[in-house]
């Protein structure tokens, strides 16, 4: 297998040949910053183009085909046009909070981005709580909703970042609920021994039915975290205008955007790295040729195979269904989903000590 | 009807002219609200449904005209007529008690006339704003754009919560008292006049607690044109531009009854093919109409993708038109005697081709949205209208039929080609949101059969009667009612013999759609009062004229 | 239908309908006094300014539901990157008048209007919107929204065909394409007074 992870250490070698530790360590740093925030925009920039594109695809449309081929330039010059957007000063609102709201969101969606293992190697911290990290830092986002609600001193914001904040603390529950049945299979924490282990069968195949009640609870309670349809009530468009960012302009606004797009492909690459393996080829116990072949096709391709699979499935829902009522939102999660995920642990317990 | 004939025997004050299936009542206005409690609250014949209220100026006195029908016999209409010599401070009677359509009808002839209704609670101008000066439809109404400016401020809020009522007490003193609408604490918020879901230009004033809904206030005239006034001014083969413009999505239907009206008038004999080719030129408005409001409806629930499939198949009714009448949207078709001009060589093989088509694609959409468990569990339960309130609130058309109403005009009176086409008038019984959904695909469904039956057997012949270069109508009142696509459409014109009629008002079917939603969407969320807004699919510019 | 007495300073009137002839002379013109570096930056943000043109749709009436047709699958804008309608009027680009304007909406058009971040642009659509249409006896319609806030591209019809308003969308494409960022005119310095519900009302 080809992994990142001989550049990574090439690289890691060369500096510390030349420099102090001290300073490779500084070097690599802002490297690794550097190399994040980069992939993250670039991220957002391809998920918003394919995002227009599936879209259109739904709709008997052509969707952007005019800037770059096949339209790809198009978020490029969105996002070159929304950075030179004038950026209002409001009057009525409360100038500190108004300014943070987005930058609480991003940072917490930038922050569960850096903990991804894109490969073995390239995984910029390898906590040995990982699962724990991920879902503590991914629920910081709506901190940032509510502070962008409340802060914009308008009816239509606040609404709309109530629902978010009701929403998000609900489906935070299955959504840990789902993965600890995950953590149980495995008996580790940490996102690198959990794809490890997924080598020979991923985790879907190798916890049986409970596994893959937990991988649906886990997409649906996801889909629901990532504020789109339909799940969509923070800012449904029909409803509430634009929803906790209308006051947003230029490139704050910018940021909500970006950091949507990011949540949705963090909750794919989630989903992917415990219930699909990760970047893990698909193996089959006993076929070792068939294994081999699958061993060429390097893991980063993997990894983003079968998150980028996900992100369908996310975009294909969201496309098809129309928009829950707050009521049902809440059931769905009370009613449906919570006692569900409780069962499915004791099933995953029994699972674990019979099979 | 002798049923009726006993009725007006008991009021001895009216004078009564039969035309027909038309009684012409003039009371007095002292007892207006004796003669219309009489007709709405006897035990023979209740007339329950209150098609609209025309206000008139003659000159020298004002007047206000009642259109009443009853919805057991819904082909006879009582036109309940009084007037007033003051018109300093003119007042009449109210009847919001006996209609709960009467609300905003009687706002409307205050806006327009300043005819005051007594102890209606709710006396604001309904169109113009608060501080605008002079009653447009008056006849001495003076126009000087200096008076009324262009406003540079919003309107203000206070003075739109501000609900004067109008009374006199027993000296004969008249009296005006103000409440307010809302109070301090309430959490109101505005849904439009600017926003992507109130189907134009629409301000809800909603009151929430939470998020579930308290009070409903609508504003209208926020895309009030004045077309009844300018109808004033302009000649009869001038006017029909201007219907097109009210209810663009039913356009042509509305147009088609204004032509209807005229032509009574004038008792022009129309062609067979006209009458043809205009029902079926309606037929398809009807089906374009119905799949804009079904698309829309989605994206009101946030289902966009639905949205564009109706949209989809609206273009190829558009080519149609397109092909025959040269317009789109507004394809200008109908006209006094006849059509514009004779149908497209390939109009009938298109039409042929499209009713499988679209067959097909109902299919789909049923697949799609209908039974789509989201959709379904928020449509269920959620909006029940009862036919008693739709017949009081006048709520016609797909609304009105969902609630088990049978109120289609081209049954009750059927015009133009329908008394040819052997068709079902949809009813359902339970009145909730889902009704409302589906019957209007159903609609669609019956539609194409109507369609279907003509379009082979469309006779030959002029499509259009010779009129004279200078149209001028006898002098009358002339009504006519179709069936828009949604609802009852009525267009009264009186005439003093001119070449200008002297009065032209429409019955707009989307004004009681709006005052439906008031009734109905208290007590439900947000998220329901934009869902139920998408399921009476009402059109503002039709309501603000 | 084509106008046909247009009257331009030192300049034909075929070349002014041609978009190569016109880029070609801004480049002259840049050529004889503009910075390199300047004229190349300005280029790029125009390149990006000019395909992403987000809509703020101020449907009132009848040329509404052109626009969705424009919007929908047959004449699918999305393929220029116009699908991206924005409601919030803090994120738009562009304002499209679509529809009569009356006496009681112009406060409403003016204040969303001034809601929008600089650089921002207004499309009239629809003759109602050019110079009052149809309506042009009426007592409560304004005769042109030109009275109320400036336009930068007309689009006569009534209501204009989908085809229409690409076209007038390109054409504001173009115009933006023309400009020079570095020198448009900035928002004055006073703040905005207004909350964005309030202009929703």
């Amino acid at each position: 297998m080809f992994h990142l992870e001989i550049i990574t250490k090439w690289l890691d070698e060369f500096l510390r040949t030349y420099l102090l530790d001290g300073w490779a360590l500084f070097i690599e740093f802002v490297l690794i910053g550097v190399a994040i925030l980069a992939a993250y925009a670039v991220l957002a920039l391809i998920l918003i183009w394919l995002e227009r594109k599936v879209c259109a695809f739904f709709q008997c449309r052509l969707g952007p085909n005019r800037v770059g081929p096949f339209g790809l330039l198009q978020s490029v010059a969105d996002m070159i046009k929304i950075l030179l957007k004038e950026l209002i000063k409001i009057n009525k609102v409360d100038p500190f909070l108004f300014r943070t709201a987005m930058f609480l969101v991003i940072i917490a969606s930038i922050c569960t981005f850096g903990a991804l293992p894109f490969d073995k190697g390239i995984q910029a911290v390898d906590f040995n709580i990982g699962v724990f990290y991920l879902l503590a830092v991914s629920s910081l986002g709506v901190v940032g909703i509510l502070i962008a609600g409340w802060s914009s001193n308008n009816k239509y914001t606040l609404i709309g970042a109530m629902r978010s904040g009701a929403q998000l603390i609900s489906y935070e529950l299955s959504c840990g609920l789902a993965l600890m049945t995950i953590v149980m299979l495995s008996g580790s924490l940490q996102l690198s021994e959990i794809v490890a282990q997924q080598s020979y069968a991923w985790n879907i195949f190798r916890g049986g039915i409970p596994a893959i009640i937990a991988l649906i609870i886990y997409l649906i309670a996801g889909h629901a975290e990532t504020n789109r349809g339909p799940f969509d009530l923070p800012e449904a468009e029909s409803e509430l205008t634009a929803g906790y960012h209308t006051e947003y302009s230029g490139i704050q606004f910018g940021f909500f955007y970006l950091a949507e797009y990011l949540n949705m492909f963090i909750i794919a690459a989630i989903a992917s790295t415990l219930f699909l393996g990760g970047w893990m080829p698909f193996h089959i116990p006993g076929w070792a040729g068939f294994n081999a072949v699958m061993d060429l096709i390097p893991p980063v391709i993997w990894f983003f195979g079968k998150t980028f699979a996900c992100i369908f499935l996310a975009l294909w829902v969201r496309w098809t269904m129309p928009r829950l009522r707050i009521d049902q939102l809440l059931n769905l999660e009370w009613k449906i989903l919570m006692p569900l995920s409780l069962i499915n642990i004791i099933l995953m317990a029994l699972w674990i000590i019979y099979v | 009807m002798k049923v009726i004939q006993d009725l007006l025997a008991q009021m001895p004050y009216a004078e009564v002219v039969r035309q027909d299936k038309t009684y012409l009542v003039t009371v007095p206005k002292e007892q207006l609200y004796a003669a219309a409690s009489l007709l709405k609250n006897n035990e023979k014949l209740s007339f329950d449904y209150l098609n609209d209220i025309v206000g008139i100026d003659n000159g020298d006195s004002l007047g206000a005209v009642y259109i009443l029908s009853a919805s057991q016999f819904p082909s006879y209409i009582i036109r309940l007529k009084t007037l007033t010599d003051d018109r300093e401070q003119p007042t009449m009677d109210s009847v919001i008690d006996l209609w709960l359509s009467a609300d905003l009808y009687e706002r409307e002839v205050h806006d327009f006339f300043g005819i005051n209704f007594l102890h209606n609670p709710d006396m604001r101008r309904l169109f113009l704003r608060q501080d605008w000066k002079g009653y447009p439809l008056r006849k001495d109404y003076d126009a000087n754009p200096e008076l009324n400016p262009i406003p540079t401020e919003n309107e203000n809020l206070e003075a739109m919560e501000d609900l004067p009522t109008v009374d006199i007490d027993l000296n004969g003193k008249r009296r005006e008292q103000h409440q307010k609408l809302f109070e301090k604490e309430e959490y109101v918020v505005n849904f439009g006049p600017q926003h992507p879901s109130t189907h134009g230009a629409l301000h809800l004033r909603v009151s929430l607690d939470g998020e579930i809904i308290k009070k409903i206030d609508p504003n209208f005239g926020y895309i009030h044109r004045g077309i009844e006034k300018m109808c004033e001014t302009y000649t009869y083969p001038q006017i029909p531009h201007l219907i097109d413009r009210m209810d663009y999505l039913s356009g042509t239907i509305h147009r088609h009854g204004y032509c209807l009206a005229v032509e009574k008038a004038l008792q022009l004999e129309v062609s067979d093919r006209a009458h043809y080719i205009r029902t079926i030129i309606d037929e398809l408005t009807r089906i374009a109409s119905h799949l804009l409001g079904w698309g829309c409806m989605a994206n009101d629930m946030g289902a966009i993708t639905a949205f564009i499939y109706g949209m989809r198949d609206r273009e190829k009714i558009m080519d149609i038109f397109e092909q025959t009448c040269g317009g789109r949207l507004m394809p200008n078709y109908s006209c006094i005697g006849g059509v514009m001009h004779d149908i497209h060589p390939e109009f009938q093989k298109k039409v042929k081709a499209f009713v499988p088509y679209m067959r097909k694609m109902l299919k789909e959409d049923h697949i799609l949205f209908t039974g789509n468990p989201i959709a379904r569990d928020r449509m269920d339960g959620v909006g029940y209208l009862s036919k008693e309130q739709a017949i009081s609130l006048g709520a016609t058309g797909p609304t009105g039929r969902a609630s088990g109403w049978s109120n289609d005009v081209r049954k009750i009176e059927p015009y133009a080609a329908y008394r040819h086409a052997d068709f079902k008038e949809m009813l359902r019984s339970d009145g909730l949101t889902f009704d409302r959904y589906v019957i209007r695909l159903d609609e669609i469904e019956e539609s194409l059969k109507i369609i279907e039956q003509l379009i082979d057997n469309i006779p030959g012949g002029a499509c259009c009667a010779k009129t004279k270069a200078i149209i001028k109508l006898p002098e009358g009142e002339f009504f006519q009612r179709v069936e828009g696509s949604h609802g009852e459409f009525d267009v009264f014109i009186s005439s003093k013999g001119e070449k200008y009629p002297w009065r032209v008002k429409f019955r707009s079917p989307c004004m009681t759609l709006v005052n439906t939603l008031k009734h109905i969407a208290v007590g439900g969320k947000i998220a329901d009062l934009i869902m139920l807004g998408g399921s009476l699919d009402y059109v503002v510019p039709c309501i603000d004229r | 239908m084509e106008v046909k007495d247009i009257k331009i300073k030192n300049m034909k009137y075929e070349d002014f309908k041609d978009n190569e002839t016109l880029e070609s002379y801004v480049q002259e013109l840049r050529a004889n006094g503009v910075n390199v570096a300047v004229a190349k930056i300005d280029d790029l943000i125009n390149w990006g300014r000019s395909n992403s043109v987000w809509p703020l749709v101020f449907g009132t009436s009848c040329c509404a539901i052109e626009f969705m047709c424009t919007a929908a699958a047959r004449y699918d804008f999305a393929r220029f990157g116009w699908e991206v309608t924005r409601n919030s009027p803090r994120q738009a680009d562009v304002l499209f008048c679509c529809g009569t304007v009356v006496h009681k909406m112009a406060p409403v058009l003016k204040r969303l209007y001034d809601q929008m971040p600089e650089p921002k642009y207004v499309m009239a659509i629809g003759s109602c919107t050019i110079s009052g249409g149809p309506f042009k006896k009426s007592y409560h319609t304004v005769m042109g929204i030109d009275n109320i806030v400036p336009v930068d591209v007309y689009v006569p019809g009534c209501p204009p065909r989908p085809d229409a308003m690409i076209y007038g969308m390109m054409q504001l494409s173009r115009k933006i394409k023309m400009q020079e960022f570095f020198k448009l005119p900035k928002q004055p310095a006073t703040p905005q007074g207004e909350t964005a519900e309030g202009g929703e009302a």
